[in-house]
């Protein structure tokens, strides 16, 4: 400690702002002497001994997996297991099952179990928008794809509902544990999940189980996170009250801090399922069956139309998933409010109505092809009507774009082409072409100065990993194009941000556009994109602002409306113009909020690095997606998805750093 | 220590002999601390102040060496203020806390020696607690909350129903069986918490401030409960409060605690009459002494010259209740226990209590020559 | 209160709930008497296919499921329509198409999650590990495809420098190359990251100034050669053959220093042209040992290249379905269905 806080005092004399411009200053002088020095660069095609033994290791398990006892015993029964869970619940609702053509149940008898069950655990209004969702989903013609997308959502939450609860609750009692998984939990969501599918094919082949598995850990972190926040928030006394009447563990558990906890539960669980979902393209490339291979193969041929239908399907699933939830939680809550009233009595019966209903239409699906497949057209009166609604939106979608595009173009061009030439270009040539060590070292100073000491010892950490997996050039062109996307999103959470956060109007008309950009798969958008920019670096840059975004124009207008309404007032009444109120006392008084904004910003551009490696977006995410398609390049792929989370992490901890520094609270503590 | 310096008063009723106590507690510690259970046995540490202790091994110690017992059906209140330890000592009697050293031996039995199992048996039939913050189960209906501590020990539904709803009554609850804590006011979700505690007829009741936050005339009312409960079913009690007057008003006897340790235990008048030491005099002092002082404390020996024709009364007769008779005659007054002479009261007597609520320093040398005084008339 | 409120409200939702539910239910009635009976066979009204009526002949043995993978290229994706449609309405398979990857296609047959590739592109090191190895996999022949792979360039830039064509030229050319993703150097346009591909290396050990840049995808790269034919901007890019867009624009392949034996063992080395590609099919092992009609189906495949463009072009111009270019092609070419289908007991 002590050796710390020398230096640290000096530098604290000095201004931070004037620290930093130095240590810049002295970067770019010496870039400009020693550029194209000592730049660690390895050409596309070139390997490391590292990636070569990764190879090794690759060829070595897909030859000997069916004799090493460790894939004999554990991997193996472990992908078997997975497998059959999916299949059975394929079978039920998806595909041709028990020697019949058709699947157990048809989407007569789904429609009718999804309704109901949204009755029962949520409210009328939900059933009815599941019933309207479902029926939607079967007229774009996409029942059996989204049956199969339900089915493997069904299998990954299932699974991490039996291993998060568990481990939740687990967490939730024990605070030696809960300091182990927090880390674990953070690293999983730095992760990018594309990230861990090479590692999972490698131990589980392509196929269901490896896309569940892959889900189950993309989908894990919320519900254990917030079951152990459930069972910590159940107050002392009710717990100490069970004790003191004798209660053993297991009762004190089912009987007071389950129930009590019930609604960060469910919450967890709906967190669990979105994020099951949006693994859904994901899944698809490594075979899983479902939505996402419709969405998979139309980015394949850039068909925008039959893109956008297959995604909108997945948001209805999201929507009606998410609102069947979100009403059990709150049913959670209304139900002991309701208590012992009428209405209960009213409803047995009226549940009791239900499932005849919904039994008679499972029965009814199971046995008349009507009900069994989703028809594609309606016969009335002998006269068959088409009802293939989804045609209509993907044609009328490839349309749109194509006016877009054509209209566009020329704009578009331009402003891709300032991007390119003026930002992306001349940031990645000075951190591919300094010398490492100069690179290295700035990066750590700039830690120290915007974060703290512990984030600078991170970062050399970080980066000293990073130039282990071989992949040092490729590591600082994708940290350019996430910084460059970093500052766009912030530009745009500041903009939109500051506006919202001022405007209750405006934020009544842009907050539902940014929950539904949140609730959009990331693809169902890149087609476009594609189409517009061609597959370029710059492409990549705009799917991450996208994606990214909302998080940030969140966090800044949450921060603007929470400066207190006095201060503003008072700022108001010393004649201060709406420029000034602005810039000398929202921005600044929401300092820490702005900081938290580029953290998450950041963390969420770089969860997109591999999906804009699919797009031209290079680098680290082309090289995880290269390792993914070609053996010869697996390692280098596995080198490059651990240096992307090597910069998440070290992004993380300099963000954070920074936020915390830029807490006015914290400056009390840290000038201790 | 300060158990020996404070008087045993075996002649007020109820102080229990080690035998026929329901609760004894023996030596008991409580330590906070990485090195908590070295402390009560290191010889260099028990005699040095809380705070020296704290300084030495990083240990903060709650509760410090206490004695006391508690007689079957006995009001026994543990009193101080926040950060005194006595939360910490209620809950160390059914090791909610586990004590560091010591014995609580609960009819004759050292609980510290039980497994988990017997514990627990322990406190789902035999003792109950009472908790400031009620400690309601909010997902479940008054009934169910009373029902608890019935359901977890396996009763059958229909039977702890019945007893609930018995219970629900005795607490002045029909009719709110159905409700949520959440609907219920604070004395009402603190009156779910006591018939919970009765639910299981256990034969010790434990209540930690359980009205403390409550505003005062619901607190009022909830004392003159628990003394009516008291008076009805006859369980021992341990009650903890951080108010004298309370103390008083329900304690057949008090317990007053400091940074853990033992100050004074006693009968209310005990306390009031001859504090063990300043602590306690400062606590005391704001206490109308009227109120709570019988004429035992004031009477004097009968002197020569004095009538013995005076009106009787009882020794246990509280001075305020007596001042109306005292004044009234001419005579002293005759205090009587048993048709025997104890001693006398007059008008002078009466009249110094009366005008002296403040107890101020010069008096003190005059009443600590009552205490012998009065041993002496036993 | 919130009680008195509520009631109304959540009784009126129970009566409208079983309202919609009746309705459905009545619907589904309706339907459900003038439907056929799943698995009761003989009703031609059935718009599903569910039982189609044209099993009249002799009873093919049962299909079960068949899984084919599709790699991304539109070639294979016509091969996919066309085998498919025989499968599922000939065969009555139930047909799964994988849009995976083509090395990652291999690894699914292991699991079964692949049961036949149609359009192999040589990988001899995967038949080595799949085939040779672990067995998992076997050879089923030629479908009759002949593959190309190359770097091409639009036609009007050879009619303007007739030396393109020559691979020792490239770098005089470089500058016409250059792009926003290139860092100043020409830019070789790639397709899909999964194709085979040694062109970084290639540019590499040529010791050309040039830099490979992902397009992503087929379509790109289509989209890419059309714009620069049409606008006569230069374009050097990977490109195969067949691929039903050299008869829209007769792309140009540039000369490589030509391919010898085993001048391609060495993935980092490489210097010399890709090889001439005689595409074939693989069966997963147990695909072919489980007597599936499918399996004869696959084996039976093969077509010409000039065939595969046609049902590639009804599917990436003329936007038609896998199902519906399929049907049109065999309504052309008959004699086909016959051949393909022969052995499996279907007609």
């Amino acid at each position: 400690m002590a050796t710390v806080a020398a230096p640290r005092l000096i530098l604290a004399r000095l201004n931070r702002a004037t620290s930093l411009a130095i240590v810049v200053v002295c970067w770019i002088a010496l870039f400009w002497l020693l550029k194209g020095r000592d730049t660690l660069s390895l050409a596309p095609s070139d390997v490391t001994g590292l990636h070569t033994s990764l190879n090794d290791l690759n060829s070595s398990i897909a030859t000997n997996r069916n004799s090493n006892p460790l894939f004999v015993y554990f991997f193996n029964e472990i992908q078997l297991g997975v497998s059959h869970l999916v299949t059975f619940f394929q079978s039920l609702i998806s595909q041709p099952s028990y020697g019949r053509p058709v699947p157990f149940v048809g989407w007569l008898g789904v429609v009718a179990v999804i309704s109901y069950l949204s009755w029962m655990f949520g409210n009328w209004r939900v059933a009815l928008l599941a019933l309207v969702g479902l029926v939607f989903i079967g007229l774009q013609g996409l029942w059996q794809e989204s049956m199969d997308t339900l089915a493997l959502t069904l299998a990954a939450v299932l699974i991490a509902l039996v291993i998060g609860l568990p481990l939740g609750v687990w967490g939730g009692v024990s605070d030696r544990v809960n300091r182990v998984l927090t880390p674990v939990l953070d690293l999983m969501q730095v992760m990018p999940s594309y990230v861990y599918l090479a590692p999972l094919v490698l131990l589980f082949l392509i196929g269901p189980a490896a896309a569940t598995i892959a889900t189950v850990i993309y989908a894990m972190p919320p519900v254990i996170r917030l079951t152990a926040h459930g069972i910590r928030s159940v107050p002392h006394s009710a717990i100490e009250a069970a004790d003191s009447l004798g209660s053993t563990r297991m009762q004190a558990l089912r009987k007071v801090m389950l129930p009590m906890a019930k609604r960060t539960i469910v919450l967890g669980i709906n967190q669990t399922i979105m994020a099951a979902l949006a693994m859904v393209t994901i899944a698809a490339l490594v075979a899983a069956p479902g939505l996402g291979q419709t969405v998979v193969q139309a980015l394949e041929s850039q068909d925008v139309g039959t893109e956008f239908n297959a995604g909108l399907a997945i948001v209805v699933l999201a929507v009606v998933l998410d609102r069947v939830t979100t009403a059990a939680s709150v049913r959670v809550e209304m139900a002991r409010r309701a208590g012992a009233t009428r209405t209960q009595k009213l409803r047995r019966p009226a549940l009791a109505i239900g499932a005849v209903v919904v039994v008679a239409a499972i029965y009814i699906s199971h046995t008349y092809e009507q009900a069994a497949t989703f028809p594609a057209s309606l016969t009335i009166s002998g006269r068959a009507h088409g009802i293939d609604v989804g045609s209509h939106i993907a044609n009328s979608t490839s349309t749109w774009t194509a006016w877009v595009q054509q209209h566009f173009h020329s704009v578009a061009n331009a402003i891709q082409n300032s991007v390119t030439y003026h930002g992306i270009n001349p940031l990645q040539a000075f951190l591919e072409n300094s010398p490492w060590w100069l690179a290295a070292a700035a990066i750590v100073a700039i830690a120290a100065i915007v974060g703290s000491w512990r984030a600078a010892l991170s970062a050399a950490v970080c980066l000293g990993l990073i130039i282990g997996t071989g992949l040092w050039q490729d590591s600082m062109e994708t940290l350019a194009a996430t910084l460059i996307a970093t500052v766009l999103v912030m530009v745009l959470g500041v903009v939109f941000g500051v506006w919202m956060g001022r405007s209750m109007r405006a934020d009544r008309v842009i907050r539902p556009v940014l929950d539904a950009a949140q609730t959009m798969p990331v693809f169902v958008y890149l087609v476009p994109f594609v189409a517009l920019f061609r597959p370029s670096r710059f492409t990549g840059v705009i799917a991450a602002v996208v994606y990214a975004s909302p998080v940030a124009i969140k966090i800044v207008a949450d921060g603007i409306r929470s400066v207190s309404p006095t201060t503003v007032e008072a700022a108001t009444a010393s004649g201060s113009t709406r420029w000034q109120i602005i810039t000398k006392v929202q921005l600044p008084m929401s300092v820490r909020s702005l900081a938290l904004a580029a953290n998450q910003g950041l963390i969420y551009v770089l969860s997109m690095v591999v999906v804009a490696g699919l797009v031209g977006g290079g680098a680290l995410g082309f090289d995880v997606v290269a390792g993914f398609s070609q053996i010869s390049l697996f390692g280098k792929g596995l080198a490059a998805g651990a240096a992307i989370v090597l910069l998440g992490i070290m992004l993380d901890r300099i963000t954070q750093a920074a936020a915390r520094r830029a807490d006015p609270s914290a400056h009390s503590r840290t000038s201790h | 220590m300060t158990t020996e310096m404070a008087p045993t008063p075996t002649w007020v009723d109820g102080a229990p002999s080690a035998t026929d106590a329901e609760l004894s507690v023996r030596g008991l510690w409580k330590v906070f601390g990485a090195k908590a259970s070295s402390v009560p046995t290191d010889e260099t540490l028990t005699g040095l102040h809380a705070k020296d202790i704290r300084e030495k091994t990083g240990c903060s110690v709650a509760v410090r060496d206490v004695n006391f017992e508690v007689a079957r059906g006995e009001v026994f209140v543990v009193m101080g203020l926040s950060g005194s330890g006595k939360s910490t000592l209620v809950r160390c009697l059914t090791r909610l806390i586990e004590p560091t050293a010591g014995a609580v031996t609960i009819r004759g039995e050292n609980i510290m020696e039980w497994g988990e199992r017997s514990l627990r048996e322990l406190r789902r039939r035999k003792v109950s607690m009472v908790f400031q913050h009620f400690g309601l189960l909010p997902h479940r209906q008054v009934i169910d909350n009373v029902a608890y501590g019935l359901e977890i020990r396996g009763m059958r539904k229909g039977d702890r129903y019945k007893r609930a709803a018995e219970v629900t009554a005795l607490v002045g609850l029909e009719g709110y069986e159905k409700s949520y804590p959440d609907q219920l006011s604070g004395g009402m979700q603190q009156r779910v918490g006591l018939a919970r505690a009765l639910a299981g007829d256990p034969e010790m009741l434990l209540f930690d401030e359980p009205f403390s936050a409550l505003d005062p005339l619901i607190r009022r009312d909830m004392q003159n409960e628990v003394i009516r409960l008291h008076r009805e079913v006859g369980k021992t009690m341990v009650f903890i409060t951080h108010d004298l007057a309370e103390a008083l008003k329900l304690g057949d006897r008090i317990l007053i605690m400091r940074d853990g340790q033992v100050v004074q235990v006693g009968a209310g008048p005990e306390l009031v009459g001859a504090p063990a030491d300043d602590y306690v005099r400062d606590f005391v002092r704001d206490i109308p002494r009227s109120h709570v002082l019988t004429l035992r404390w004031v009477m004097r020996e009968p002197r020569p010259v004095d009538p013995l024709d005076g009106p009787e009364l009882g020794p246990e007769v509280v001075i305020r209740e007596a001042v109306r008779a005292v004044l009234a005659a001419d005579k002293p007054v005759r205090v009587v226990e048993n048709g025997r002479l104890l001693g006398l009261v007059g008008r002078e007597e009466i009249l110094e209590v009366i005008a002296d609520t403040d107890l101020e320093p010069a008096d003190e040398a005059r009443r600590d020559e009552a205490v012998p005084e009065v041993r002496a008339i036993r | 209160m919130g009680r008195s409120i509520n009631r109304p409200v959540v009784r009126r939702g129970i009566r409208k709930l079983a309202g919609a539910a009746a309705a459905v239910l009545a619907l589904a009635t309706l339907n459900a008497c003038s439907g056929a009976k799943v698995g009761g066979g003989g009703n031609s009204g059935s718009a599903t296919g569910v039982s189609s009526g044209s099993s009249s002949g002799a009873k093919a043995k049962a299909c079960g499921t068949f899984t084919v993978a599709d790699n991304p290229w539109v070639g294979y994706e016509a091969d996919v329509a066309v085998v498919g449609y025989l499968a599922k309405n000939k065969l009555h398979c139930n047909v799964q198409i994988k849009h995976i990857t083509e090395q990652v296609s291999w690894q699914g047959f292991q699991t079964s999650q692949v049961d036949a590739i149609l359009e192999n592109w040589g990988h001899d090191d995967l038949k080595k590990q799949y085939i040779a190895g672990s067995h998992v996999a076997q050879e089923l022949g030629p479908d009759g495809l002949q593959g190309v792979i190359g770097w091409y360039v639009p036609p009007w830039m050879v009619q303007k420098y007739p030396d393109i064509t020559d691979w020792h030229s490239l770098n005089k050319y470089a500058h016409l190359f250059t792009t926003s993703e290139s860092g100043g150097k020409g830019q070789l346009l790639d397709g899909d990251p999964s194709y085979v591909t040694h062109d970084a290396a290639l540019v590499k050990n040529l010791k050309l100034n040039y830099k490979v840049v992902e397009g992503g995808s087929e379509t790109a790269l289509i989209q890419s050669f059309r714009s620069a034919q049409q606008n006569k901007s230069p374009l050097l890019a990977y490109f195969y053959s067949p691929q039903w867009f050299l008869n829209e624009v007769p792309l140009v392949k540039v000369n490589l220093p030509k391919y010898t034996p085993g001048c391609d063992t060495n993935a980092a080395k490489v210097a010399c042209d890709y090889p001439a590609y005689h595409l074939d099919k693989i069966a997963a092992a147990t695909f072919a040992n489980s007597g599936s009609p499918a399996f004869t189906l696959v084996k039976n495949f093969t077509w010409s290249n000039q065939q595969q463009n046609i049902v590639a072009k009804y599917i990436a111009v003329n936007k038609m379905s896998d199902e519906a270019a399929a049907a049109k092609f065999f309504a052309a070419n008959p004699k086909l269905v016959t051949a393909w289908l022969a052995g499996t007991g279907a007609s």
